[in-house]
C-alpha cells in the first residue's frame, strides 16, 4: 500500500510516515497543499490520509481537488478538533466515512487505511 | 446603552471560542506529535528487543523533538492562561507593544491557515494605557481578522505600535487589497460599539493601505 500524508505539521507527518514504512507501508509526506496536488502527479498513491484543517485550503477542498486528479486514491482525515462534538461536525462536513482525532493510534490507523483502499 | 453591552458580550463570547478552538487545536497538534515520537520509540525499542542495535543519535534526537514540543505546548498554556485572566479587570495598564505581541502569538495559527504571516512590530519603549484590555483584544483582534482578508498577494500584515498624541496607535499595514476588502462593511456595529466603549478611534485608509487604530491613555472604568 502507498499512502500520501498531508499536515501542516512537518514533525508529525513525517514521524507518522517512517513509523508506516516500519510496519510495511509505503509512505511520503506532504506539509502542503500544492506539494499534495503535484505529488499525486508524479505518483500513484492507494489512499491519502489528509488533517482537516491545513493552511489556504480545507482537507475537505484538498480531497475534492485530489480526487479529480486521481479517482481511485480513498481518503482518510486526522483532525484535532478538541470535543466530541467537534468530532461529529467534522465528520459530517467531511462526509468521509473514515476520520480519526489526534493523537492518532498507528494500529488503528492502518486498519482504517486497509478497510478503506479494500472498498 | 444596555444594548451595546448586549454586543460587547456577544462579541466577546465568540472571541473568547474562537481563539480557545484556535488554542485547543494547537495544543492537541502538540500531543499528537509528542505521541508519534515516543511511538517511534517505542517501536525501535520493540526492534532492540528482537536483536536490532539501538541508535542513540537517533534516540537523542527523538527525546529532544519530544522537549521542543513539550516547550511549545508550555508556552500555548501560557499564553491560553494569559489570556483568561485578561478579562480579570474592568480598567488597568496595558503595554499595548506587548499585547499586539501576545495576541499575534496567539493568533498565529488563525492566520497560518489562511495563509497569512504577522508581523508585529513593537516601539522601542513601552506604550503604557489605561482601558480595559479583554474589550481591546477583542477589538484587536476584530482589526485583524478584517485586515487579514485585506492583504492582497502579499499575504504579510504589519501590525506597527506607536505613540500617539495622548495615547498610542496600532497601524495595520501593507493591506494591498484594502480597496476590495473594503466593499465589506468595516468598521461593522460590533467594532463600531467596542471602539465607542474604549473611546477608540479607526481609521481606514485605501489611499496609504493601512488601517489605524488610536487609543486614548487613559479611559474611565
Amino acid at each position: 500500500m502507498r499512502v500520501l500524508l498531508v499536515d501542516d505539521e512537518k514533525e508529525l507527518v513525517s514521524t507518522l510516515a517512517e513509523r508506516l514504512s516500519l510496519r510495511g507501508i509505503e509512505a511520503d509526506w506532504v506539509t502542503d497543499v500544492n506539494d499534495a496536488l503535484e505529488k499525486v502527479d508524479t505518483r500513484t498513491y492507494d489512499i491519502a490520509v489528509l488533517d482537516v484543517k491545513i493552511p489556504k485550503m480545507s482537507g475537505i477542498e484538498l480531497k475534492k481537488k485530489l480526487e479529480k486528479k486521481s479517482p481511485n486514491m480513498k481518503f482518510l482525515f486526522m483532525t484535532g478538533h478538541g470535543s466530541e462534538n467537534d468530532f461529529k461536525a467534522g465528520v459530517a462536513e467531511a462526509g468521509a466515512e473514515y476520520y480519526l482525532p489526534k493523537p492518532v493510534n498507528i494500529e488503528v490507523l492502518i486498519e482504517k487505511m486497509h478497510k478503506a483502499t479494500e472498498k | 446603552m444596555s444594548a451595546q453591552w448586549d454586543i460587547i458580550s456577544q462579541q466577546g463570547y465568540q472571541f473568547f471560542g474562537k481563539m480557545s478552538a484556535s488554542i485547543s487545536h494547537e495544543i492537541k497538534n502538540t500531543l499528537a506529535i509528542i505521541s508519534e515520537n515516543v511511538g517511534l520509540l517505542q517501536d525501535f525499542l520493540a526492534m532492540a528487543e528482537k536483536g536490532k542495535p539501538l541508535d542513540q543519535k537517533r534516540l537523542r534526537s527523538l527525546s529532544e523533538k519530544v522537549m521542543d514540543q513539550v516547550r511549545r505546548a508550555d508556552h500555548i498554556v501560557r499564553d491560553l492562561n494569559r489570556f483568561a485572566h485578561s478579562a480579570d479587570e474592568a480598567v488597568t495598564s496595558v503595554d499595548v507593544t506587548d499585547m499586539v505581541r501576545f495576541l499575534s502569538s496567539l493568533c498565529r495559527r488563525l492566520a497560518s491557515m489562511r495563509g497569512i504571516t504577522l508581523d508585529p512590530k513593537p516601539s522601542s519603549k513601552p506604550l503604557t494605557i489605561e482601558t480595559n484590555p479583554f474589550l481591546l483584544e477583542n477589538l484587536v483582534w476584530l482589526c485583524l481578522d478584517f485586515a487579514m482578508d485585506a492583504t492582497g498577494e502579499e499575504n504579510k500584515l504589519s501590525i506597527i505600535c506607536e505613540k500617539a498624541q495622548r495615547g498610542a496607535r496600532i497601524r495595520f499595514t501593507g493591506l494591498k487589497g484594502l480597496r476590495a476588502a473594503s466593499a465589506t462593511i468595516f468598521p461593522d456595529n460590533p467594532v463600531k460599539v467596542l471602539l465607542q466603549a474604549l473611546e477608540a478611534e479607526l481609521h481606514v485608509d485605501n489611499e496609504a493601505e493601512e488601517i489605524t487604530l488610536t487609543l486614548p491613555g487613559n479611559r474611565a472604568p
